[in-house]
């Protein structure tokens, strides 16, 4: 039922490989505390890889824009990568998809950061 | 979790904890199954009633352990009907914000209602002094009347 995140470094870009379900409790909680982390470690091109996301709550749409405002705030850059349908169409009866900065092919996400 | 059914009503009472919210999400998912509709439907009214649900534990009991949660699970036939209950001091939908409207649009919540009344034929409000009783509807093999 949780959620999985594992994090690597591609070209300065902090990719956060999520898996499971972002819901109310442990999962939005996880995304929270990963992307506090890296901020706190000054690293502010974070890339949320959603391919393996197969379900996300009100409270875990709440979280990804919570992330993409913190980050935004601290002069960083947070993008999607890889939505599953599922995800993609509640971004889109939310209106979220035209806010997110969302790729479905990585090479292309992590060349679209700017940089430093 | 105790039930009780009555012919194809079942009805569970719950405690106000994530646990309750996580097992009345099954038992949608169970009851749009076993009512034959298809996948992308059973996700739109499993995570509906989830919705409710978180409503219910978080905003009405605010997690109170003398608090309850009473959720109801009916297949008509022609329509599925979910009532999820709560304790709470109420819910006044009128009050709760446009999640779509640009100054809400980033904000961190409030989209529970919004998605609740996105993925259902039907959702009705019953004040119960205490607390609030959502009724989803979801029609089937018919399209929605709700013109």
């Amino acid at each position: 039922m949780s959620m999985k995140i594992s994090t690597r470094q591609v070209d300065g870009v902090t990719i956060l490989d999520l898996g499971g379900r972002i819901t109310l409790g442990e999962g939005s909680v996880q995304l929270r505390d990963s992307v506090r982390d890296l901020l706190s470690k000054g690293q502010k091109k974070i890339l949320l890889n959603l391919g393996e996301v197969n379900y996300i709550d009100s409270s875990g749409i709440g979280e990804l824009v919570s992330a993409y405002t913190t980050v935004r705030n601290q002069g960083g850059e947070l993008k999607l990568l890889n939505l599953t349908r599922k995800v993609h169409d509640l971004l889109q009866i939310t209106k979220l998809y035209t806010v997110f900065d969302i790729k479905d092919d990585e090479a292309s996400a992590i060349a679209a950061y700017a940089r430093a | 979790m105790t039930g009780q059914p009555e012919r194809r009503r079942v009805t569970y009472t719950l405690d106000s904890s994530l646990d309750s919210v996580n097992k009345v999400e099954e038992a949608a998912e169970q009851l749009a199954r076993k009512a034959g509709v298809d996948e992308d439907e059973i996700f739109r009214i499993s995570m509906a009633v989830r919705e409710a649900a978180v409503n219910a534990v978080l905003h009405g009991n605010a997690y109170d352990p003398e608090k309850r949660m009473t959720a109801s699970f009916e297949f008509t036939g022609a329509s599925l009907v979910i009532r999820i209950a709560d304790e709470g001091k109420g819910l006044d939908p009128a009050t709760l914000p446009d999640p779509l409207a640009p100054e809400n649009l980033l904000r961190g919540s409030g989209r529970g209602i919004f998605l609740i009344r996105s993925f259902m034929d039907e959702v009705h409000f019953r004040q119960l002094h205490p607390g609030t009783e959502l009724t989803l509807i979801k029609h089937l093999g018919t399209a929605p009347t709700g013109a």
